[in-house]
Parts: structure tokens; C-alpha cells; sequence
């Protein structure tokens, strides 16, 4: 099946199953390894990827419901520049520690702020509540989102 | 290969329906596409209804609400009227699955998976929804309580589909809560919810009770036993525990590996107690001030 759709902000055309599961086709067919699978089964937001700026979960979605649709990946975010700013927070906060469910706290808290430029605490983790931490490093993580987006001048989406 | 559809509008739908009568139908995939992944269902083609627009959405109709089976739990706790007119559904939505499970997963498709632990459901039953049930040929609607035949099993017919819920809107009733336990806040599968709606007047008595559980029988509990126990009693915690005892009895748990059915039993009965004492916290529209003690 032919899917087109908008990939880190470059149209796409493939060829794929249209069964294949979101996650593979970004780790295994378009080499975007930053997409990490953990419970596979929509428990735990490891394979979060925005979907037209929303959350959703690579690993309960089909190729066929990609076509048409803006897609951003972790590999997505960062420009040539270097990383994105709230990766540099993650990083200045020691958000991260086995880095295994960074991407997926990145792009959430990015879809929140996208909603509510300046979240309350209470409001991020509400947000993340979808996407686990085994090393529980989730007052790091709050304190990145929040140091984020209090320090940002002009809002980001 | 299995083909994937994506239907766009109703006439492309039945269109597909008449060309894979065997196909899986799925809105947000939450529930049916875990089944596949883990080999429980093997369907040989799948319809995705998430482009079905004629299906997705809150609208008022004279005295009832209709909200299509394709509107997304995210999009249903940002809804006006829904939190204007059914604040218990939107407390349970609140409390269903994650943000990104909230994103994707809707409201038809909680209904159609007839979990006993669906969140959507105790509200749905106590607010006494109506379901839409479209087919080429006609429209059928039906309690949601007569829809919902067991786990996982619904009236729903060979080239059926859910179009979507009515439920009447200002209904009389001043106290609301809904309760979930679990393990933990965010994605946890209940172990025991209760939804009730209560008519309380001024002076404090209970005029009309509707109580419904979940995850404490192969479909959600209810028990007119216990609701018309707290008829014409005072919300105290004598009536409660009256209240709470009949519902101990009339509900039918199981050991699973989240709860014993013992402890499920007596947090059934529990959860009513807590409907005097949390009202400050848990019932968004209390009429009158809690009742200390």
C-alpha cells in the first residue's frame, strides 16, 4: 500500500503493509531508532510520536492511518543547530537517566506546552502520567519541563 | 497482509462492510489492536473509523445530547456541554487510561469493548444512555444496559456498527461521584469504580439514588436493592451502611490478578460509604453543605 504523508516536516511516499505497526515502520523502515518500544501494548508512551501536534502511540497505530497526517519523531525536534531547547533542559536538570523514555516525556511535554505555554507542575505531571519512568527520575523531569518553560521567550508551536 | 481501511464516510463504510462482512472495525485501536499484537484476535481485515467525521462529535437535540462513537475521551472532557450536563461521565473520562490513551481511544469503542472494567460504562448506565445502532438497512437504539451482554460480548449484529449515545440532559440529580481504585492514578484497569447520582432534597434526604459499579461482575453491577434503600433517607452515614451491605451482597467479583474477590466485595460497599464523607471533594455539585460525622 502507498502511504504520503509529512515526516519531520518532509513529505513522504512509501510502500509498506498497511497492517505494519507505527513503531516499526520508524525504527526498522525509516531508521528513526529514537522512537523506543517498551510494553507494546499502549501502557507505558515509550513510542509517543506527535501525530498533526498530538500525542499518540506508535505502537497501537497502522501504517494506513499515517497517510495524510504530519508526523514528528524525537529526530524531528532538533534543528541544525543542535538540540532543541527542552532537550538541553532535560540535560542542564539531569531529566535523564537510562534516556529509554526520554523521547517520548519530550514530545508529550511539547504536545502540553503546545496547549498551555506555561504549565503548572501539577499540569505536567498530569501530562507525563502516560509515559513511565523506570529509573523514576520524575521530579527531574517536571523540573525541566517547568525550568523550560518558564526560562522560553516566544512559544514554541 | 491484512488490508486496513479507513473509512471516510458512511457510504464508504457500508461499502466496506459489504466487501469484508469478516472484518475487525476499530475507531482508536487501544483495546483491539493489543488483542491482535497478542495474538488473541487475528481478524483477516481491519476498518478504521477515527476519519469517520459523521460520527465524531457533542450535539444537543432538543432534550438529549448525542455524541458520536467516534469522539475521542480528550475530546469529550474538553467538551462544554458534556461537562456541563453529564459532569460523572467526565470525572470517569478524566480517570480513564492515560493522556495519550485519552488522545486516541473513544468513546464507542470503550462502550463496544464491554469491559467490565470500562471506565465510560457505570456513568453511562447511571445517566440511563441510549445507544444508536446503524446498519445499511436501519437505525436501532436500545438501552445501553440491554446492549452490553458480558465481557466483550454486545448486541451488536453482523453489519452493525455503534453510531453513538443519547443521554437526557438535565436530569434532577444534585450529587455526583465517581470513584475508580486501581493500583495507581494514570493507566491503571480498576479494580473497583462506583458511579452514583444522587436527588438529594434541601432538608437532606435522598430522594432518588442511581448506583453503578465496575469491574465486580462480567458487566457493570447495579443493584435497585440498594438505590431504593436510600430512598427517602436522610445522606448519613446510617443509610450508607445500610446501602453498603446490600451492595456487598448484590454484587458478583472475581480473583484476578489486580484484586481478590473478597476485597473487591467489600470495597463495593466501601465506595457508598464514602459518598457522605468525601462530598466536599468528590461530588463536583453538592446541593447543600456535607454532613459532618
Amino acid at each position: 500500500m502507498k502511504i504520503r504523508f509529512c515526516l519531520n516536516e518532509k513529505d513522504m511516499e512509501i510502500e509498506t503493509r498497511p497492517d505494519r505497526r507505527v513503531v516499526d515502520l520508524m525504527r526498522e523502515d525509516m531508521g528513526l531508532t529514537g522512537t523506543k518500544e517498551s510494553c507494546g501494548s499502549g501502557e507505558c508512551g515509550s513510542c509517543t510520536i506527535l501525530v498533526d501536534g498530538e500525542t499518540r502511540l506508535s505502537c497501537i497505530m497502522l501504517a494506513a492511518q499515517l497517510d495524510g497526517r504530519s508526523i514528528t519523531t524525537i529526530e524531528g525536534i532538533s534543528g541544525v543547530e543542535g538540540l532543541h531547547p527542552l532537550q538541553e533542559a532535560f540535560i542542564e536538570h539531569g531529566a535523564i537517566q537510562c534516556g529509554f523514555c526520554t523521547p517520548g516525556m519530550v514530545l508529550t511535554s511539547l504536545d502540553l506546552m503546545g496547549l498551555k505555554p506555561c504549565p503548572t507542575r501539577e499540569e505536567i505531571r498530569e501530562a507525563i502520567s502516560g509515559n513511565l519512568c523506570r529509573c523514576t527520575g520524575y521530579q527531574k523531569i517536571v523540573d525541566a519541563v517547568e525550568a523550560f518553560a518558564s526560562k522560553r521567550k516566544v512559544p514554541q508551536q | 497482509m491484512r488490508p486496513v481501511f479507513l473509512a471516510n464516510n458512511i457510504n464508504e463504510l457500508w461499502d466496506m462492510l459489504r466487501q469484508h462482512p469478516e472484518a475487525a472495525i476499530y475507531a482508536g485501536g487501544t483495546d483491539l489492536l493489543v488483542r491482535m499484537r497478542r495474538g488473541i484476535i487475528d481478524p483477516s481485515a481491519l476498518i478504521c473509523l477515527e476519519r469517520m467525521d459523521c460520527l465524531r462529535g457533542v450535539r444537543e437535540d432538543g432534550d438529549r445530547i448525542f455524541i458520536g462513537a467516534c469522539t475521542s475521551h480528550t475530546a469529550l472532557l474538553a467538551d462544554p456541554i458534556v461537562r456541563r450536563h453529564f459532569p460523572v461521565l467526565a470525572r470517569a473520562v478524566s480517570r480513564l487510561g492515560s493522556p495519550h490513551i485519552r488522545n486516541m481511544g473513544t468513546i464507542g469503542g470503550n462502550i463496544v469493548t464491554a469491559s467490565p472494567a470500562g471506565d465510560t460504562l457505570p456513568p453511562l448506565y447511571v445517566l440511563g444512555t441510549t445507544v444508536e445502532i446503524m446498519s445499511m438497512e436501519k437505525t436501532r437504539r436500545l438501552p445501553i444496559k440491554d446492549f452490553i451482554k458480558g465481557p466483550g460480548r454486545t448486541d451488536l449484529g453482523p453489519g452493525e456498527i455503534l453510531a453513538g449515545v443519547w443521554i437526557k440532559k438535565d436530569q434532577p440529580f444534585n450529587i455526583l461521584s465517581f470513584e475508580k481504585i486501581g493500583q495507581r492514578k494514570a493507566l491503571a484497569i480498576s479494580i473497583a469504580s462506583l458511579a452514583a447520582l444522587l436527588r438529594v432534597s434541601e432538608e437532606g434526604i435522598i430522594e432518588e439514588a442511581r448506583l453503578a459499579w465496575g469491574s465486580v461482575g462480567p458487566t457493570v453491577a447495579i443493584s435497585e436493592e440498594a438505590e431504593s434503600s436510600l430512598a427517602g433517607k436522610r445522606l448519613e452515614p446510617g443509610a450508607l451502611s445500610e446501602a453498603a451491605r446490600i451492595a456487598m451482597d448484590a454484587v458478583s467479583p472475581i480473583d484476578d490478578v489486580r484484586a481478590s474477590k473478597a476485597y473487591r466485595r467489600l470495597v463495593s460497599g466501601n465506595l457508598i460509604l464514602r459518598l457522605g464523607a468525601g462530598l466536599d471533594e468528590n461530588a463536583l455539585r453538592p446541593a447543600w453543605p456535607p454532613i459532618a460525622g
